[in-house]
Parts: C-alpha cells; sequence; structure tokens
C-alpha cells in the first residue's frame, strides 16, 4: 500500500466524518427553518430559532464530548456531571461580578476580568475532580455513579444553602509573600436566590479580546440600516454566540480526538476494557484514571460556563441530575466511544429531543385553531365521556416540555435494547498518533511479508 | 497412558473448585489494589473521620452541658430520623434486593415509591371524599386543585379504613408497575451488565417520573389534615416533644412488614432460594433453582414494601409530590450501601442511620446539609467498607 | 514511587532501538533486544541496587527467586510456603491438580495479590507487594489463565499498548503541537516491531480485527504477542494451552522454544502433565499449596508423591 493510499483512507474516514456531521446538522436546521416558514417567521423569527437551535447543538454537543472521554474511552461511570458545571460556572460569577460595597441589596463579586473568572472556574472544576477522583476511582462502576451524583447533589445544596448566599471578604487579604485590598466586600453564592450575572456580556468581553468589537457593532448597523431595522442586536448576539460554542465544539473535538489517538488514549481504552490487564501490562492504571477523570471534569466546568455564561442569572435549580441524565441520553444516541458519536449525538438530542417537541407542540398549535387547554388530566379525560378526545390531545400538547421527559426516557430504553453502541459506539477510532497499517513506515512495505501479511480492511 | 486418563478426570471432577476459588481472586484483587492505595492515602483520612466525630461528641456534649442544645429537641430530632430512617430502609429493603439478585443499582426505584403513593392516596381520597367530590379529582389525588386533601380529613384515627385500602392499593400497584417494567424493559436484557441494566433504569426513572407529572400535575399538595392528627407530647427533661398517630401507625406497618419479611426469608422455601441467589446467581442456576420464580417473587416483596413504604411516607410528612420517590432514593441507596447490598437487616439498619444522620446532623451543621452529611456518610462507607458495615452476612 | 518509575521510564531510549537496525530477522532482533538493552533498562530502573545483575553473564543466574510464600483467604490458605527459583534462559514447569494454589502463586508474583508472608525477589529486588504495574516495569510479564484480550480494540492497539517507555502516555506530549511530532517518531518506530512480532507468531492477518473477534487460540497468540512486547526478561504463561486446538498448540510451543533459544526466561502453569514433561527442562509440582517435587521431568516421572497426589483423590 502506497501513502497515497493511506491518505486515501484516511480521508475517506475523514470525508464520511464530514458528510455525516454536514448531513446530521444540515437536516436539523432545514427541519427548523421549515417550521419557522410554518409558524410565518420573519428573518428575525428565524435567526432567533436558528440561534437558540445552535446554542443547544453547541452546549450539549460539548459536554456528551466530555462525558465521552470520561465514560466512552475510560469506562468512568460520571453521572455528577452537572455538579462540574455548577461549580464552573458559579466560581466565574464569583471572581467576575462586579464588587458591591457593605449593606447592598445583592451579593457581588471580586470584580476581576470575565477570563480570570473563566479559567479559575475551569480549575475550580478540575479540583473538585481531583478531589472526587482521588478517593473515589478505584470503586466499581456502579458505586462511583452513586458517589458522583451525591457529590453533584451536595454541590447544589451548597449553591442552596443560607450558609454560603453571603460572605463577607475582609478588607485586606494577606497571601504569604503579597497582600491585596479586594474591593469586594459582599460576596457568595447567592443561595435559593441565585446569582444575578452581572459581569461584562462574555460575547464582548470576548470579541474585545480579540480587537473585534468595532468591526461588530459596525455590523450590526449595517445590518439594522439595510436588513433587520428594528434593534437587530440581541439576534445578532446569539447567532454570534452559537458561532462561539460551535467552535468550542471544535476545539473541544480536536483536544478530546487528539487525547484519544495518542498512547495516552490507547491506555485509556485499555482501563475500559481490563483494568487489570492494563496493570500487567506494566500501566499505572490510577495515575492515567485520575488524569483523565480530571481533565473531563474541567471540561464539563468549562462546558458549564459557556452554557450559563450568557444567561442573565443562574439558579440552583437549573443544576438538577436531569442535566446530567440529558448528558447522557445524547452520548448513548451518538455511541460512547465515538467522540463525532458524541457530537452527534449532543445535535440530534438537541434538536429533535431536547427542543424538537416545544417546536412540535407550536406547529400544531400554529397549523390549528386550538382552543385553551384543559388544567388538569381530570379534565383532559373527561372529554372521553362524550367521546370527545380534543381535551386529552390539548393536554397532552400542553404538557409537551413534561412529555418529552417521558419520550428521552423511552428513547434511553429503546436504545439500550435494540442499539446500545448508539450511531458510531463500534466504529473503529485507531487509539494511536500514526496510521497503524504496516506500509506505514515506508521501508517494511517492500519486505516479502507484507504482500502475504494480509492488507487491512 | 491410563494415568494420563485419571489424571484428566481428576481435574474435570475439579473444575468447579477451581471456577470458584476463581471468583476468589477477582474479589481479593480489587481488595489487594485497595489496600495498598489505603496505607498510602488513607490513614490521614481514617484519623481525620475519628477527629470529626470527637469533635462531633464534643460539641454534642458541651451543647447540652451549657444548654446550647435541649435535649428535647434533641430526642425531637432523633425521633424524627428513626421515623424516616424506617421509611428509608422499608424501601430499600426492595432495593437491596433487586441490587444483589439481578445485579444492578435501579434508578427507578425511587419512582416506583412515588407512583405507590400515588395510587394509593387516589384510593385514600376516594375512600374518604366519595359522594362530595368527583371521582376522577379524587384518584387524581386532587390534582390542578380540585380537591384539597386537609378538608377530606384523612387520617389513621379520622379515616382508618382509607388509610388502611390506600396502603394495600399502594403496595399492590406498585408490584404491578414493577412486575410490567420487569416484563418489558428489563427481562429482554437480563444477560446485559449491571451497567446496561443501570442505564436502562435511568431512562425508566424519567419516564415514570414525568408520567406521573403528565396525570398527577406538578404541584406539590399536602394530603392530611394536619391540624386532625392526634398527638402526644412526650415529656424530655428540659421539654417535650410530639409524636403523632401517624407516627405511631408508621413504626407500627414498617415494623410488620420488615417482620414478614424476615420470616418469609427465614422460614419459606422461595426465601432460602432467594438468599441463594443473592449470595451466588450462578450457582443457584446451576442447583436448579427456578430463578424467574425467583426474581418475580424478588420484585414483588420489594415493590410491594416500597409502594407501602411511599404511602407511609406521604401520609407521615402530610404532603405529595412527583418528585418526592427521586428525592428519597439517594439516601435509600446510602442505606443500602451502608447495610450492605444484599442485606435486608443491612437495609433496615442502615436506613436508620441514614435516616438519624439526615436529622440528627442538623445540631452541628446548617439544616439545608441534613442530606448531604447523609450522602458523606454513604461516601465514607463506600470507601473504607464498600462490602457495608453489615457485612459478612447475606441477605440472611 | 510512581514519580521515580516513571522519569526512569521516560529517561531510558527506547528500548527496541537497538533492534530496529537489523529489522530483517526478527530472531536477530529479539536476541540483541534481550541480550544487551534489557540489561541497561534494568541498571537504570533499579538504580539503588547495585547487584542487579551480578549473575548476568552466569549461564545459572536465577532472574526469578520466590521465598517462603503464603497466601491466606479467610480461613483457607491457598499457598503455603512456597519457595523456588527460576533460572535465566529456560522453560520451568508449575503443575499440579487444580486447586494446588499455581494460579495463586502467579498472582502473588505478579503482584496481582499480596502475600501473606514471604518474598518475591525479581532481578535481585525485593518486589514483594508492589503493584502489578510496578512489577511488570521490571521486566516481568505475564499472561492470564484465560485470555484477557482487549475485546473492543483491535489487536494493533493491542499490541501498541504493550510497549514501555512510551513518551505518548503523557496527555501533555500526546496533545501539545510541540511535542506531538516526539509521539509520533517513537509510535512509528514501535509500530515496526509490533509488526515484526505480528509476524513472528503468525497473526499479522489479523491486525485490523477487534480482539474480541478472534478465537480462543488466536487470543492466547495475541496475549503472549502483547506479553512479549512488554520487553520482559521472563514471561509468566498461565494455563497457555487451555481451549487451544492441537494445531495451534504445537505453534505455540514453537515459538515458546524459539523464543527460549533467544534467552526469553518462561515459567508455564500448565495441569496437562505430558505437555510439560515433555517441553520444560524442570518442573515443579504443587500440591494443596505447597511444593511436592521439584526437579527435572525424570525424576518428576519417577516421584511416587506426585502419582500419589494426582492420583490420591481417584483411588
Amino acid at each position: 500500500m502506497s501513502v497515497d493510499g493511506i491518505r486515501g483512507r484516511f480521508g475517506g474516514i475523514f470525508e464520511r466524518d464530514v458528510t455525516l456531521v454536514v448531513a446530521v446538522l444540515g437536516a436539523l436546521y432545514l427541519a427548523y427553518i421549515l417550521a419557522g416558514v410554518a409558524f410565518g417567521y420573519g428573518l428575525r423569527g428565524q435567526l432567533n430559532s436558528i440561534a437558540n437551535l445552535t446554542f443547544y447543538i453547541g452546549v450539549f454537543g460539548m459536554m456528551a464530548l466530555a462525558l465521552n472521554l470520561h465514560w466512552g474511552y475510560t469506562g468512568l461511570f460520571n453521572i455528577g456531571i452537572v455538579g462540574f458545571m455548577g461549580i464552573g460556572i458559579y466560581v466565574t460569577a464569583l471572581v467576575s461580578k462586579p464588587p458591591v460595597g457593605d449593606g447592598a441589596a445583592q451579593v457581588g463579586g471580586f470584580g476581576l476580568p470575565l477570563f480570570v473568572g473563566v479559567l479559575a472556574g475551569v480549575l475550580a472544576a478540575a479540583f473538585f475532580g481531583l478531589l472526587v477522583a482521588l478517593p473515589a476511582l478505584r470503586l466499581r462502576a456502579d458505586y462511583l455513579a452513586i458517589v458522583t451524583v451525591a457529590f453533584s447533589e451536595i454541590v447544589r445544596f451548597t449553591m442552596m444553602s443560607r450558609t454560603f448566599q453571603t460572605f463577607t471578604v475582609p478588607d485586606t487579604i494577606d497571601l504569604w509573600l503579597f497582600s491585596f485590598d479586594p474591593t469586594a466586600d459582599t460576596v457568595g453564592l447567592g443561595g435559593g436566590g441565585g446569582l444575578i450575572l452581572n459581569y461584562t456580556n462574555p460575547l464582548e468581553a470576548l470579541l474585545r479580546a480579540l480587537f473585534l468589537w468595532d468591526p461588530y457593532l459596525g455590523f450590526v448597523s449595517f445590518v439594522e440600516a439595510n436588513v433587520i431595522s428594528n434593534n437587530p442586536k440581541p439576534v445578532l448576539d446569539g447567532l454570534l454566540y452559537g458561532i462561539v460554542l460551535l467552535i468550542g465544539v471544535g476545539l473541544f473535538y480536536l483536544l478530546l480526538s487528539r487525547t484519544g489517538k495518542s498512547p495516552f488514549g490507547r491506555v485509556l481504552k485499555a482501563i475500559r476494557e481490563d483494568e487489570d490487564v492494563a496493570n500487567a501490562l506494566g500501566k499505572d492504571t490510577n495515575r492515567f484514571k485520575l488524569t483523565a477523570f480530571v481533565l473531563g471534569s474541567a471540561l464539563m466546568g468549562l462546558g458549564g460556563i459557556l452554557w450559563y455564561s450568557s444567561r442573565g442569572s443562574i439558579t440552583p435549580p437549573s443544576f438538577r441530575p436531569n442535566i446530567t441524565f440529558f448528558i447522557w441520553i445524547a452520548l448513548i444516541i451518538g455511541g460512547a466511544g465515538s467522540n463525532t458519536g458524541s457530537f452527534l449525538g449532543g445535535a440530534i438530542f438537541a434538536g429533535v429531543l431536547y427542543e424538537g417537541p416545544r417546536y412540535f407542540k407550536n406547529l400544531v398549535q400554529a397549523a390549528f385553531e386550538l382552543g385553551d387547554a384543559p388544567r388538569n388530566f381530570g379534565e383532559a379525560m373527561a372529554g372521553f365521556a362524550s367521546l370527545d378526545p380534543m381535551p386529552f390531545i390539548l393536554y397532552t400538547l400542553d404538557s409537551v416540555s413534561q412529555l418529552r421527559l417521558v419520550i428521552m426516557g423511552v428513547v434511553l430504553i429503546w436504545l439500550m435494547h435494540n442499539r446500545p453502541e448508539g450511531l458510531l459506539g463500534h466504529r473503529k477510532e485507531t487509539a494511536s498518533s500514526v496510521d497503524l497499517a504496516r506500509s506505514g513506515t515506508g521501508r517494511s512495505a517492500e519486505k516479502p511479508t507484507a504482500a502475504d501479511g494480509g492488507e487491512n480492511q | 497412558m491410563t494415568e494420563h486418563g485419571h489424571v484428566s478426570v481428576v481435574n474435570v471432577l475439579r473444575v468447579d473448585f477451581t471456577r470458584y476459588s476463581e471468583e476468589c481472586y477477582h474479589v481479593s484483587l480489587s481488595e489487594t489494589y485497595g489496600r495498598y492505595r489505603r496505607t498510602l492515602s488513607e490513614e490521614p483520612l481514617a484519623i481525620g473521620v475519628i477527629l470529626v466525630a470527637l469533635w462531633m461528641a464534643w460539641s454534642l456534649a458541651s451543647g447540652l452541658l451549657t444548654g446550647g442544645i435541649r435535649i428535647s429537641s434533641l430526642a425531637s430530632l432523633v425521633w424524627d430520623g428513626l421515623l424516616r430512617g424506617l421509611i428509608i430502609g422499608l424501601a430499600g429493603i426492595g432495593l437491596s434486593m433487586t441490587y444483589s439478585i439481578l445485579n444492578f443499582a435501579n434508578f427507578a426505584h425511587g419512582d416506583y415509591l412515588t407512583s405507590g403513593a400515588f395510587a394509593g392516596m387516589g384510593t385514600s381520597y376516594l375512600i374518604a371524599g366519595i359522594g362530595e367530590n368527583s371521582v376522577g379529582a379524587l384518584l387524581l389525588v386532587g390534582a390542578g386543585g380540585s380537591v384539597f386533601g386537609g378538608a377530606l380529613g384523612i387520617g389513621v384515627t379520622t379515616a382508618p379504613l382509607a388509610v388502611v385500602f390506600g396502603a394495600l392499593v399502594a403496595g399492590v400497584a406498585a408490584i404491578v408497575l414493577a412486575l410490567a417494567i420487569d416484563r418489558f424493559v428489563y427481562r429482554p436484557i437480563r444477560d446485559e451488565s449491571g451497567i446496561a441494566l443501570l442505564i436502562t433504569s435511568i431512562g425508566v426513572a424519567f419516564a415514570l417520573r414525568y408520567l406521573l407529572q403528565f396525570v398527577y400535575g406538578a404541584g406539590v399538595r399536602g394530603t392530611t389534615a394536619s391540624g386532625s392528627v392526634p398527638r402526644v407530647s412526650v415529656p424530655a427533661i428540659d421539654g417535650t416533644f410530639r409524636v403523632t398517630a401517624h407516627d405511631i401507625s408508621l413504626i407500627v406497618v414498617a415494623g410488620g412488614l420488615m417482620l414478614g419479611v424476615h420470616l418469609l426469608l427465614q422460614r419459606t422455601k422461595l426465601g432460602k432460594a432467594m438468599r441463594a441467589m443473592s449470595d451466588n446467581e450462578d450457582l443457584a442456576r446451576i442447583t436448579g433453582i427456578p430463578t424467574e420464580e425467583v426474581i418475580r417473587t424478588t420484585w414483588i416483596v420489594g415493590a410491594g414494601l416500597t409502594g407501602v413504604a411511599g404511602y407511609m411516607f406521604v401520609l407521615w410528612k402530610g404532603t405529595l409530590g412527583f418528585n418526592d420517590g427521586w428525592l428519597l432514593l439517594l439516601l435509600v441507596f446510602a442505606a443500602v450501601i451502608l447495610g450492605g447490598i444484599g442485606s435486608i437487616y443491612g437495609a433496615i439498619g442502615g436506613g436508620i442511620i441514614i435516616g438519624l444522620t439526615a436529622s440528627v446532623s442538623v445540631i452541628w451543621i446548617p439544616s439545608a446539609f441534613g442530606r448531604a452529611a447523609a450522602f458523606v456518610v454513604m461516601i465514607v462507607i463506600l470507601l473504607f467498607k464498600p462490602e457495608g458495615i453489615f457485612s459478612g452476612r447475606t441477605t440472611a | 514511587m510512581s514519580e521515580t518509575d516513571e522519569s526512569a521510564a521516560g529517561d531510558s531510549p527506547p528500548v527496541e532501538e537497538p533492534a530496529t537496525d537489523e529489522a530483517s530477522s526478527p530472531a536477530a532482533d529479539d536476541r540483541s533486544t534481550d541480550g544487551e538493552s534489557s540489561a541497561t533498562d534494568l541498571t537504570e530502573l533499579v538504580e539503588d541496587d547495585p547487584e542487579t545483575h551480578t549473575g548476568d553473564d552466569d549461564a545459572r543466574y536465577a532472574p526469578l527467586e520466590v521465598e517462603g510464600l503464603r497466601k491466606e483467604f479467610g480461613g483457607i490458605t491457598a499457598v503455603d510456603g512456597v519457595s523456588f527459583d527460576v533460572v535465566e534462559g529456560t522453560l520451568t514447569g508449575l503443575i499440579g491438580p487444580n486447586g494446588a494454589g499455581k494460579s495463586t502463586t502467579f498472582n502473588l508474583i505478579t503482584g496481582m495479590l499480596d502475600p501473606t508472608e514471604g518474598t518475591v525477589r525479581f532481578n535481585g529486588e525485593d518486589v514483594t507487594g508492589l503493584q502489578p504495574h510496578e512489577i511488570a516495569d521490571r521486566g516481568l510479564a505475564r499472561t492470564f489463565q484465560i485470555a484477557r484480550e482487549l475485546e473492543e480494540m483491535t489487536v494493533l492497539e493491542n499490541m501498541m499498548l504493550a510497549p514501555k517507555g512510551q513518551v505518548g502516555e503523557s496527555l501533555w506530549r500526546s496533545i501539545m503541537p510541540v511535542t506531538r511530532g516526539a509521539v509520533r517518531d517513537q509510535e512509528t518506530e514501535q509500530l515496526e516491531r509490533v509488526w515484526e512480532v505480528l509476524d513472528f507468531f503468525e497473526i499479522d492477518h489479523l491486525a485490523d480485527e477487534y480482539a474480541g473477534n478472534l478465537s480462543g487460540g488466536q487470543r492466547k497468540l495475541l496475549e503472549m504477542a502483547r506479553a512479549l512486547l512488554t520487553d520482559p526478561d521472563v514471561l509468566l504463561l498461565d494455563e497457555p494451552f487451555a481451549g487451544v486446538n492441537p494445531t495451534l498448540e504445537k505453534r505455540l510451543l514453537e515459538h515458546i522454544h524459539e523464543l527460549r533459544e533467544q534467552g526469553y526466561t518462561f515459567l508455564i502453569v500448565e495441569h496437562d502433565m505430558d505437555l510439560i514433561m515433555d517441553n520444560c527442562e524442570r518442573v515443579i509440582v504443587m500440591h494443596q499449596g505447597q511444593i511436592l517435587k521439584d526437579g527435572t521431568p525424570a525424576e518428576i516421572k519417577a516421584s511416587e508423591e506426585v502419582i500419589e497426589a494426582y492420583l490420591g483423590g481417584e483411588v
């Protein structure tokens, strides 16, 4: 096999992945645009709808990729994802919210630049990942699951508790060699009321850092003058944030496929398959598991930051274990073990299961003139007494935000029965930094043994 | 040549023993890693646990001596924790049994409990409120505010029949549900790994919980007329603590059912088979115990207890919401792990310890962390004694 | 502890290095690897013990010494005071009826289990109680009784996993653009040897297959090939012929003999007595956790005790 042949093979895989991703994303976007047409959306409405879809594709894709490192590669059963996300965004908020003086109505932060906050959030998530992993990684998979979900609940209790609602910051903080005077007086986690994210707009911070803020504003006024006359900035912000998230997905993918396609990733895979064997082959499996867990936790923290940082506020109920299970379902749809599959799973989950039912409801409501839905299941069923299914249908439509969780559950069960490997779970994503074909070395390709050695499929 | 032949016969005969000892190796393999790690990293942890315990004892003692903590309020917390623990323990028996016999952590177990509670409470509503309200609204436990539980006067003294039937229906409904789910969800993938089953159970939990929300609504409703439940004040040195009729009925029901399970496992043939299965499934299979029958019994006993536990829980605390079982589930897991998976006495003991921890811990820590304390206890047990504190005796 | 290991492994040159120059013959290749580079490797790994390879040139040098090994599970003593040594470049058989404690002995030597009493010395160093990966890193490789291939990894991935001192096992080196080049270079180099070993065991046509799809015998071959790639001094094979068809068994034996001639040392657990008698120059017979007899096949065959032990339960 010539070098060109290998390139061809590689290119084949690559092209197939790109085709698959483009096809799936294309189908999702097309469906949403068509739905928008059905709703009679104008350009503004369409763009909003696309921005919304992109946002969820971005965050679920990112989180599924991070989980794939834990579960798909290393076999670490982490169901405390939302805890790491929460730590990420809460620490970011704490560090970057503007300081408030004594006696202020709400809690403030340290007022440091947003990138410091993001860095701190990611490091905090990594640190807590280490804290969980150090004792827990040698536990059986199901025990690790219970420990991690308990951990994420403890994180949520901490967010909610009054104890951590506010802290008073001392006027001077002495840290061994240097001391500094924080301007903040009252910081905290905000308790049940949560935190208002009144730091710099993250998009603005990012664009300013890249010296793109002024060009962007120029673009916005151009759009305002020529395309959307009525305050287009929120719409464009949403779209741009979606694009930033997709770039984030790309970076996650790059990082994780490099991690996977390396000797490091190979050991992770071996641990997933049989930890004793990896150990008997001289690999310090604990070190690998620890590193993988901490890296994954850090990425989950970053994912949490990107997910929530553009929201106006965060409250503890957003960090219930449901989010964790959403991400799991996304990963299982895509196929644990495959990075491309993880992203596709995230996208499909976001477009079909997470946002889809709501669109379906709106679509039905737009298509038919429907009356008010019954207030409860009893009234919904009452219609059947007079053979009128309408109340039930209306109630069902009205409850679509709950029913989509039922659908998710059923989909998960169906997948575990019929396709536990998901879309791409069984595909060979070879864990090596180089092509392992014999001819990869060039010279040995000349050896006669190569001829009868059987070419690789 | 003949010699060789003999050797093979011996070998064949001894294969079983090897396989058995292979299993021993696997068990002790993880043990070895554990022990090695322990010497490195866990001595400080153990010392830390002891220090925390000492600090707690000291702060409790000084609190009691200086009057910072009143004995009566401590007694009230202990009483509350004990009752909570009985519910957790009762629900834990079922979880522990399915965990050891079917070999997976059932994350839908909490939602079985909620389902039982809703079905049972619907029955109680129906019995207590028939005639004045529509049957549908009553069966839906007043979904959407159509009926208010407080107005129906549900209570063990005011409507004993409604309570008895409610508890029965709760148990039966949970059993029917568990058997149906097992038939259609778990049985087709019985041979898959415990992890695959665990993930599947998360799907079951989602579907069940939000179906409950779909049918019964999202609101948390009051179910009992809190004022009308008879209560006595029990004196406790520097004050009193309250004991209600529902406390007593909870103790009676939980105690009775636990005794019943004990007798079932000890005295009946099926119980012995279940104990055998939980000890070693392969062995049970080859000795001809009808495993599907044992599995069915496991679900019946486990789900029945769980349904009743859910009903008694709701009766006792006086409110009912679609999330109740899920919120309780992690505490139930904590109890089961604490007691050692597969041990029903462990589940009961673990339940009481976890209930007490969640309640009494507020003496030392802010009340928002009561449940967190119970989780921490579970995590510490998993690290030091993953086989549970009542280990050495499985199931029996 | 692991800190030192890692740096030592990282600093040592890739062990196959001298071999890659004369890659045409796998046999010559393996010979030189074993004779020279493993010795240098060891000096680096066990700096604290100057006597490590005093006996290197001595034909009777015993890299593996086991002394007074004892293991209790609960109340049962599975291994009871076992002592023996394994001489370099030999094929030593460990036999005994099932339940005699052979596998436990293996697990004790390789660190899968901690002995209740006794010591294991490898190349002069006390390795008792070390973790399996630390022992494997010192050049004592093993295979498992029931082949434990890594099912959802290809044969090539299985093989590439094994070599020691892979710089790419550091996460940062693998993902950073600057250092990834070195990782790729080392992998490319390592790949050559992987293919040679695959050729040697004649499983190269299976290279892209998932290990889980291999037949029982092929898995045994893969496992041995993989163990070989860790560049061991001593190979512990746990029932390598169990479940292997006669043709493959013959091939496996040929490979083992060939490797022994190249200087590798083998300790083989087997309960097929004839197989061991015909192929090993030394046989250790275990019974009820103890060593019953230790000697040449002829001595074992003549031993009353051994016949008694094997037939005792039967008559």
